[in-house]
């Protein structure tokens, strides 16, 4: 009798239409850059090209800055705030009504499986407007402070990791507390941004609320520069936000920031096994580890080392990797050739630093950037694949033989995201929740996200907080 | 207590140990994971393939107090030729019916071309398993002789709820003394009334341990009963056992499978925690009786392109 495969099931892409070009959406309208100067966007799965964006010159950055500028003093700080929270909910609604299209689309351009931009991102991109509509006329009541004010017009630049999640997490509350916005997307995955800026259209959204400029990193850097710009939040790298810090200092402008990380997931003797090894799984390999958030830091107690190891190589050995639209694809691929160089040269220091590498057996694509689900055995503190972001399928197994020394070595590092504890005992994992330094410490779970709960880091992985009131609090000034 | 696993366990305070040592489950964690590998898209070849092999894994089920010998043949008929107007449609894994239509189960199988079909009997006091252990060897010892190929004992939930964790166990190795050579002994929990992951694991080991041949669910009188997050926790039990042991240990889910659709993510929750090798009728069935019907139908669907008639589907 033949085996049990699982017949390719690929999602059709008749669903969406790429233009082969796309402009800028200023003013509520599309338009070419100046001088017509645009770049590429390619399926990292295929390496093949799938339309042309956009460059935005500097002068264009300052036409959508003026917009957005002329729509918050003209109309959308005029408008009673549970006006905006209807615009809100019917973008939330247009989300879901298109969800498919947006998952596919999100698929073609990031690399990543169908299955979770139709379970995670899009339904979350679409929960984060249906949360903050709700709080658009109800920010007295917030806790923040009376009556919380906008702060104007804010400068937003968010990353490749999860487009269209991230534009949610950014525009969702900006316009819920007042805000206009001029976004700047990631320079390989503008095309969900661009599909957003067509919900804007259909929502009716007043022209200039919302602005997209597509461009690389000199137009998000004159962005943050811009006068016109009264906040500024940020979602990347560490070295990209410090720089942005720097930049910014002095020159009033509100700040939160959104960075690395090298999250401690902490798997303790009494831990329910099978369903640890599951969080391992999600925490290091949902989204091919481009997660800031990833739990990237295994620390087994020693005790079960062997034990978790063996379990953690047999589930690896199920991962599905392979073409991101096929719905049982587990692992897709990563985002571009810059980031999988990345991936190669940190995995390469950490065979030349003695930590022992392993993947599963399975076939990787021929085209496109792809990398295999590995873990590194054998990881010390001082090694860099124990210290270093390495934002891909790239697992670091350290141990521990105490609860001190778990907290010790989850906080010994330059960042403080998100940690991880699995245990079977609520004392001790309060214990130790109570002492990570970590923005979210998640308990027997791993990468759950909910836009009523607050999101971000401690040190060097940032400032501030998105989601929940915490996250309200960054888009509006308080008059004590 | 006498043990067939020494080197695991030698008497109740051991198994007890043993049962403590086990991992715990957390409920919250199987359920995501059963919830997305529901989410597994089987089709085309895959599907073709996935349907035969449901057929193939089918306790085709009547237990009814309604139960007649004519109800009991028109089954066996169903079973040893699921679909008149097909006969690449495989027979089902076997009939499951009460010790008393045992014999007229299999006198008609035989008479039909179905020695293959084995009948499964339930016992030891189905669906209750409130007896007195003498009629609960009587009710195992009269399917036997009536020519039943497999026990689908149950066990005990009282006891096991009082933690009279050996008095299951013993009872377990007792009855699957009477069965012997001569039939398969499949050891049903009843997960509804246990309630908690953790307890279907450890009733699990406990069936495992006392030399079951398969550990199943639930009797189909309780909801609720084959969920598949209860599958996916006894299906880590067998694997694990097997790493343990090098015994491989059967499945069979039932109650609440009706669909082709539930029979498949069954398939897949079988294929991505065992492994292919329990993707065997010897290792994993499927207790049900109107899930036959749905799977016929979905075959037609597959061969013909459209869907037909449930009057072109045989009742029984």
């Amino acid at each position: 009798m033949t085996k049990f495969e699982y017949s390719p099931a690929p999602e059709s892409t008749s669903i969406v239409d790429i233009k082969s070009e796309y402009g800028l959406f200023i003013n509520g309208k599309f338009e070419p850059a100046k001088g017509n100067k645009s770049f590429e966007t390619i399926n990292p799965a295929t390496g093949k090209p799938l339309a042309r964006i956009a460059y935005a010159t500097n002068a264009d950055v300052d036409k959508a800055v003026n917009s957005a500028t002329e729509a918050y003093k003209k109309i959308w700080s005029k408008m009673p705030a549970s006006e905006r929270g209807k615009y809100l909910y019917r973008i939330a609604r247009i989300l879901q009504e298109r969800a498919r299209e947006f998952a596919v689309l999100e698929t073609m351009d990031n690399g990543k499986p169908i299955r979770e931009t139709r379970d995670v991102d899009i339904p979350l991109a679409a929960g984060h407007f249906f949360y903050h509509a709700g709080w658009a006329d109800k920010l007295d009541f917030a806790g923040l402070g009376n009556s919380p004010k906008p702060h104007g017009v804010v400068g937003q630049i968010i990353p490749w990791n999860f487009p269209l999640l991230m534009l949610s997490w950014k525009v969702a509350p900006a316009l819920a507390t007042g805000n206009t916005v001029v976004l700047k997307p990631a320079e390989t995955t503008s095309l969900t941004a661009l599909l957003f800026a067509e919900v804007c259209q259909q929502a009716g959204l007043p022209a200039g609320v919302v602005n997209i400029v597509t461009g690389d990193g000199s137009t998000g850097a004159y962005l943050v520069n811009h006068p016109g710009i009264q906040k500024i939040a940020f979602t990347g790298s560490t070295e990209v936000g410090k720089g942005i810090a720097r930049a910014i200092a002095g020159s009033g402008k509100a700040l939160t920031l959104e960075l690395g990380g090298k999250g401690a997931n902490i798997i303790y003797e009494d831990a329910a096994m099978d369903e640890a090894v599951e969080g391992i799984i999600s925490g290091i390999f949902f989204n091919q580890g481009h997660v800031c958030c990833a739990g990237s830091r295994l620390l087994v107690q020693e005790s079960v080392l062997d034990e978790v190891t063996t379990k953690l190589k047999s589930r690896m050995e199920l991962i599905r990797i392979g073409d991101p639209l096929d719905k049982n694809t587990d692992l897709g691929a990563i985002n571009s050739k810059a980031q999988l160089e990345k991936i190669h040269e940190l995995a390469n220091s950490g065979d030349q630093e003695g930590a022992q590498r392993w993947s599963p057996q399975c076939e990787l694509p021929t085209d496109g950037f792809w990398f295999k689900p590995t873990i590194f055995s054998g990881v010390a503190q001082s090694h860099r694949i124990a210290q270093e972001e390495i934002f891909g399928p790239v697992l670091s197994i350290l141990t521990f033989r105490t609860p001190q020394e778990a907290v010790e070595k989850a906080n010994n590092t330059p960042y403080g995201l998100s940690a991880g504890i699995w245990s079977d005992k609520g004392s001790k994992i309060l214990w130790t929740a109570q002492r990570l330094k970590a923005g979210v410490v998640w308990t027997n779970s791993f990468n759950k996200f909910d836009p009523a709960s607050p999101f971000g880091g401690y040190k060097e992985s940032g400032w501030g907080r998105e989601g929940g009131r915490h996250g309200l609090s960054a888009y509006v000034k308080v008059v004590k | 207590m006498q043990t067939k696993s020494p080197e695991l366990v030698h008497d109740e305070t051991s198994l007890k140990q043993f049962l403590l040592k086990l991992s715990p489950v957390d409920q919250v964690g199987v359920d995501s994971r059963a919830a997305m590998l529901g989410t597994r898209s089987i089709k085309n070849s895959s599907k073709n393939l996935a349907i035969d092999l449901a057929i193939r894994m089918v306790d085709l089920t009547t237990l009814e107090g309604a139960d007649t010998p004519g109800k009991v043949r028109a089954l066996c008929n169903k079973a040893v030729r699921p679909d008149p107007s097909d006969s690449t449609v495989p027979h089902v894994g076997a009939v499951c019916v009460y010790n008393d239509m045992v014999s007229i189960a299999r006198a008609h199988l035989d008479s039909i071309g179905g020695k293959d079909v084995p009948v499964a009997a339930v016992s030891t006091a189905f669906p209750s398993g409130r007896a007195s252990q003498a009629v609960k060897i009587q009710d195992t010892q009269d399917a036997l002789d009536a020519g039943a190929g497999e026990i689908d004992m149950v066990i005990d939930r009282g006891a096991f709820l009082a933690g009279k964790y050996g008095q299951i166990y013993d009872e377990i190795v007792l009855i699957k003394s009477l069965c012997g050579e001569k039939a398969h002994l499949k050891v049903i929990f009843e997960t509804g009334e246990l309630v908690t992951y953790d307890n279907v694991r450890k009733a699990s080991y406990i069936a495992m341990l006392a030399g079951a041949d398969f550990i199943k669910t639930s009797t189909g009188k309780v909801v609720p009963a084959a969920t598949p997050s209860v599958v996916l926790v006894m299906l880590e039990a067998v694997r694990d056992f097997y790493a343990m042991t090098g015994r491989r240990i059967g499945v069979k889910p039932a109650g609440g499978i009706r669909t082709t659709k539930d029979a498949i993510k069954q398939l897949v929750l079988v294929k991505e925690t065992a492994g292919e090798d329990w993707l065997n009728p010897s290792l994993f069935r499927i207790g049900a009786s109107a899930l036959l019907n749905d799977l016929i139908m979905q075959r037609m669907k597959m061969r013909d392109g459209r869907y037909s008639s449930m009057n072109n589907v045989t009742l029984d």
